[in-house]
């Protein structure tokens, strides 16, 4: 039973993971991208409605990868080069992804979905408890892990990643560098919207294999808060977005033990728990004012 | 000209009619320059005069509108910072480029095209800055460091690329005398391997000392050059304004003195952000009819003093007192309603609003103060206009239109504006942060004269500054602050700038601490 | 060949005018488009979107009813963002004003009188704030941001609403139907001018230009103004960040609880698990229309309600999804913001050399 529920824990925290680390990336550039939301839902209908039209699940995730970069790449255009306001447009991606992906999504309510393939280890998978919970999972699971290894190994030890938190320090320094502020941000508001699509794509071809309008239900939003409670720091995204998984599914296992607590609650609990954590981070001024990329959300217009 | 006779086989840069324009600015006009090896060249100018935009050229961050640039006789284009480092031009910058959140060896790399592995360059970094006597220690984050080690992380960063041209904008104006002179040693040790310097800077006696050769620009062209050794500071300043500066006219009598107007007493605050400075155990008194400078190097609670005396931070109620009135925990408004009056630092964003008209601005301060501006809740246009005109008349404020927003105004004129705003009061107290800062000389004079004038009717201002001529031609007291502490204030005769500089770096701490 | 932004001495005025205008031709442009793909008439599609909706009484009459609540609540949102208070939770704020407001109705049916209304939008309106008042306080108490808060609470809302009325405020006599019991005569909004609209629509107008002169006149729209704009000017003014947050998000929250209690009391007659087709959203996209100034919502709100009547239009004559509404209605905000980038910025083409300023060693 601990099994069943620790499954449900990983499924539910694996959309967290990817949408967030990917928004990590984003801020830690210096810009603030709140349409994960929108980014996400496209990528989940964009993924089960060409997942559906070709029979592949493959091809599915890779449209609903591109989608979250179109999405992102508009999103760029507008902050990056117009110098647009970050949190009207990042709100305006998100009002044009749920509007976008209700409209697209229409066709395919109540059609049944194509679920991802799992990983299937002959000998290892077949170990008692250990076995499906680490070596029976779809390929995206493992592909969240390893997205969040590279995210920490680059951020942390190569050039790129460097110059990365450089221009999320201080864009007029990198800018007086040399360095190219509006691409190197650019290519990390791309990365962002690739994971968010992922996400998306996750949560409708292998969480609940269907699409139904507005089934993010604002994960994006947790996504984003996960960032800041992870202190912009890869490893603890992981912490966070388990923890989140795991809240999340209480209301699933709370009817299954019958307890008498009304649904709606559990099913507010994520939200609930999302500004308690926010709270608590934001209340140490110290450690806030200390990690938070300084030019976090600031505009950057160079003088030619 | 006399540019061309001077090139030669020994030239490093050769620039001919450099210009650059920005919107309907002028920045620079046919600029023509040549540096030798082994020189030290002034660049003089004053504010706005278009220093920074040359040498931005020459470092590739900015591209000329026209005009050439020949580097050891070839004809160069130079596009990018990458390509000035290629050729051998390195640069300080007077705002430095660094990053905050990361150390210094994680700095210096991030301006090399080829760093190389990390834990090398830190070697690399300790010998040669402790080699030029600017020694740094590899792993320290930049947040931690004060200013003075700040700048040495930008000359190290310079001198591990082995330049032949140092280009140094304004480097002095965030050190301490002595560590001026430490900085002198190390030019002219460059100057003697053979290595040029492009010196920027408006410090005339600095200029005298150390450069070899001057080119002055006014008005983004070049009016003369000479040899700095040869003039004085009085010859120099007037070719850079291009007439005789009003020389203020201060302390030719001792001033009356009158009751205490302004008090701190045991002023003490915690620092409000990890990167903030406490202040501690600050006493002063300031009466009436005098000017009382408080100097330093940036950064050592300029800010924090200020907010606290103006009310931007609340402190206990007897630390700050106004005509005799607690009024440490009292507001602004409560405290500009006893006659008291404040400049910040920052006129763009703290001062004013870049983005509201002038009138509007007028009402920033004096919504409250008497003027009838804002009676029954709603806000008067038509006497905000009034008292616009009124400051902008008798305070020279330059505009292209009638109330414009506050950004489209040079920076002289602004703050003639917001120091002109508090005057028009007649404040009887008046505490003043960096007066004339990023200010053309003609209108540094103006304010600096009007800040006496005011002292002389009978109020007591207080001048927080970090430019120790200005200190020392306006102050009749002078103390000194460093690392939130406060020197006991000495009359302006008995101090000289070496004294001044040794309680900069540290002796103000001591004191505090003795106290 | 390189498009460059070269900043504006000053605001451009004409462009502040403007922007909207070439926004909303933008997205009629877009709009064009997606119906030409989706396999259908362009020129009759935007006919049907934004023209007939004008053109018959009925279709008049509910823009102008839809429109009404958008103006409420983006006045309010109005005032929070003009002072740099990101209040994102207005959904959650109609939500919960409609909650207290129905409160009376539904737990004291026999309240009925004169006072049941005026009390019922009352109590709306303190629901809405109080709920407001959350994220608020989490900010100047915590530091906390205050988009992502108020966004959480506009789920938790909604379901305390669902909760209400599927369990403890469903009709008694109502089939088990998730639905409260319907409002008797004194507690509903009643309509005005023969009919024409309800009684909620000049109430709002009414607000909407008390709070334009607010704005534009008294010393707490300036320094709403300058808060927004220079936090620390505003501190030298003696303004308090605090305090106007504190402020603006109570008013905003008020004024969307008002709408809520005004449309639950109004149109619907009756709480039900959905009370809104995403007003609360659309909200954010009126003000920006409306360039955060109450005159100029007005417009936009109605400009925004007819996206909602030509959505159901173009669905019945053309079997089009009407969703395509919410796709327009982000559109437009999208050029909105585009569109005022050339307030601040003039847009140079540069045609020569290559770019410079970038290293080739990243």
């Amino acid at each position: 039973m601990f099994e069943a529920v620790l499954l449900t824990v990983i499924t539910a925290a694996t959309p967290l993971l990817i949408a967030a680390i990917g928004e990590l990336v984003v801020e830690r550039s210096g810009v603030l991208n709140l349409g994960v939301e929108g980014m996400m839902i496209m990528g989940a209908v964009i993924g089960f409605a060409v997942a559906n039209q070709t029979g592949s699940g493959t091809l599915g995730v890779i449209a609903a990868v591109l989608a979250g970069m179109a999405m992102s790449a508009l999103f760029g255009f507008l902050v990056l080069f117009l110098v647009a306001n970050q949190v009207a447009t990042g709100l305006a991606l998100t009002i044009l992804g749920i509007g976008f992906s209700g409209l697209i999504g229409e066709a395919f309510i109540g059609v049944p979905g194509l679920k991802l393939p799992e990983l299937y280890v002959p000998g290892l998978s077949d170990i008692p408890f250990i076995g499906p919970v680490v070596f029976q999972q779809d390929v995206i699971v493992y592909l969240s892990f390893a997205l969040v290894a590279g995210v920490a190994y680059t951020l942390f030890r190569t050039r790129l990643g460097l110059v990365l938190r450089a221009v999320g320090d201080n864009h007029g320094s990198a800018h007086a560098l040399g360095y190219s502020v509006v691409r190197i941000r650019f290519l990390a508001v791309l990365f962002g919207g690739a994971c968010a699509g992922l996400a998306g794509a996750y949560m409708s071809l292998a969480y609940t294999p269907q699409w139904v309008e507005n089934m993010t239900a604002g994960r994006g939003w947790i996504a984003l808060a996960l960032v800041v409670f992870s202190s912009w720091l890869p490893l603890r995204v992981v912490v966070g977005a388990y923890l989140f998984g795991a809240v999340s599914v209480l209301n699933l296992h709370a009817q299954a033990v019958e307890l008498d607590i009304p649904s709606q609650l559990l099913s507010s609990l994520p939200y609930l728990a999302t500004i308690l954590v926010l709270v608590l981070i934001s209340a140490n001024r110290r450690l806030t004012l200390v990690n938070t990329p300084a030019c976090l959300g600031k505009p950057f217009v160079p003088d030619r | 000209m006399v540019q061309h006779t001077r090139s030669g086989k020994d030239t490093l840069l050769d620039a001919r009619g450099l210009t650059k324009r920005f919107g309907d600015i002028l920045a620079n006009d046919r600029v023509d320059l040549v540096i030798n090896k082994g020189e030290i060249h002034a660049l003089l100018g004053e504010n706005g005069a278009g220093k920074s935009t040359l040498v931005k050229m020459f470092y590739g961050s900015l591209e000329p509108d026209a005009g050439e640039i020949l580097w050891q006789g070839q004809k160069v284009e130079i596009d990018n910072p990458a390509a000035a480092r290629d050729l051998g031009i390195g640069m300080v910058f007077q705002h430095f480029s660094l990053f905050e959140a990361l150390n210094v060896v994680e700095n210096i790399a991030l301006a090399l095209p080829n760093p190389g592995k990390m834990t090398d360059l830190a070697k690399r970094i300790e010998t040669v800055s402790r080699d030029y006597g600017l020694p740094l220690n590899p792993s320290d984050i930049v947040a931690d460091l004060p200013v003075g080690i700040r700048q040495r992380i930008e000359i190290v960063r310079c001198l591990l690329q082995e330049p032949q041209l140092i280009i140094m904008d304004e480097p002095t104006s965030v050190l301490t005398p002595q560590e001026a002179d430490q900085l002198f040693l190390t030019l002219q040790r460059l100057a003697g391997e053979g290595c040029a310097v492009l010196y920027i800077s408006h410090r005339l006696e600095e200029v005298k000392r150390i450069c070899h050769h001057a080119t002055i620009l006014r008005h983004g062209q070049v009016v003369r050059e000479c040899d700095p050794t040869k003039e004085t500071p009085a010859s120099l300043a007037s070719m850079m304004v291009g007439a005789d500066v009003a020389s203020v006219s201060a302390t030719a009598q001792k001033p009356k003195l009158g009751q205490v107007r302004l008090g701190l007493h045991n002023l003490s605050a915690r620092a409000r952000t990890p990167f903030a400075t406490a202040l501690n155990n600050i006493s002063l008194e300031l009466c009436a009819g005098e000017v009382v400078a408080i100097a330093g190097v940036a950064g050592n609670g300029q800010g924090e003093l200020f907010d606290a005396i103006s009310g931007e931070m609340p402190v206990a109620p007897d630390m700050v007192r106004i005509d005799g009135k607690s009024c440490g925990s009292r507001n602004i408004t409560w405290r500009r309603k006893q006659n008291a009056a404040f400049v910040p630092e920052e006129r763009l964003g703290h001062g004013a609003v870049p983005g509201m008209k002038l009138s509007q601005n007028i009402v920033l301060t004096r919504h409250s103060t008497g003027d009838r501006l804002a009676g029954g809740g709603f806000v008067s246009t038509a006497r905000a206009s009034v008292l616009e005109k009124r400051v902008r008349q008798e305070f020279d404020v330059r505009m292209s239109h009638d109330d414009p927003e506050a950004r489209s105004l040079s920076g002289g004129n602004l703050q003639k504006f917001v120091v002109g705003r508090e005057l028009d009061r007649k404040p009887g107290v008046l505490i003043v942060n960096q007066p004339t800062w990023g200010v053309d000389a003609g209108a540094a004079a103006l304010i600096r004269q009007a800040l006496i004038d005011l002292a002389r009717a009978g109020s007591a201002v207080l001048v927080i500054s970090q430019d120790l001529d200005e200190i020392f031609e306006i102050a009749d007291r002078i103390a000194v602050i460093s690392r939130g502490y406060l020197s006991a204030p000495e009359p302006a005769e008995e101090m000289n700038r070496e004294r001044v500089g040794l309680l900069m770096a540290g002796g103000a701490e001591a004191q505090g601490e003795v106290a | 060949m390189r498009l460059e932004l070269v900043k504006r001495k000053e605001h451009s005025r004409t462009m502040a005018l403007l922007s909207p205008l070439i926004a909303i031709g933008l997205t009629a442009v877009a709009a064009a488009i997606i119906f030409a793909v989706s396999g259908h008439n362009p020129a009759t599609g935007l006919y049907k979107f934004f023209i007939e909706p004008l053109t018959s009484e009925w279709s008049l009459q509910a823009t102008i009813d839809k429109a009404t609540p958008l103006i409420l609540i983006a006045c309010g949102l109005a005032v929070c963002y003009l002072s740099n208070n990101w209040n994102i939770g207005a959904e959650g704020q109609f939500v919960l004003g409609a909650l207290f407001g129905s409160a009376l109705p539904i737990l004291f049916p026999e309240f009925e009188n004169g006072a049941t209304l005026p009390l019922m939008l009352l109590f709306g309106a303190i629901g809405g704030a109080l709920w407001a008042l959350i994220p608020a306080v989490l900010k100047t108490r915590f530091n906390t941001n205050e988009i992502l808060t108020s966004l959480m609470l506009v789920y938790v809302a909604s379901l305390l609403l669902d909760y209400l009325v599927r369990g403890p405020w469903r009709d008694p006599g109502g089939y088990n139907f998730p639905e409260s019991r319907l409002f008797s005569d004194s507690a509903t909004l009643p309509a005005v001018f023969g009919g024409m609209m309800s009684l909620a629509t000049p109430i709002t107008i009414a607000i909407a230009l008390i709070l334009s002169v607010v704005l534009a006149r008294t010393l707490k729209g300036f320094e709403i103004r300058v808060m927004g704009e220079s936090p620390r000017a505003g501190g030298f003014a003696g303004f308090s960040s605090r305090r106007l947050t504190l402020f603006s998000f109570a008013i905003a929250g008020g004024l969307a609880g008002l709408a809520g209690t005004m449309e639950v009391s109004g149109e619907l007659n009756q709480l039900l698990p959905t009370i809104s087709p995403g007003y609360g959203f659309t909200a954010i996209i009126v003000a920006f229309l409306g360039r955060l100034n109450p005159i100029g919502i007005i417009v936009a709100g109605f400009v925004l309600a007819l996206s909602y009547i030509g959505g159901e239009g173009v669905q019945s004559a053309m079997e089009v999804s009407n969703k395509i509404a919410s796709v327009i209605q982000g559109l437009l905000l999208f050029f909105v913001l585009a569109c005022d980038t050339l307030i601040l910025y003039r847009i140079r083409v540069i045609s020569h050399r290559a770019p410079a300023g970038e290293v080739s060693h990243v």
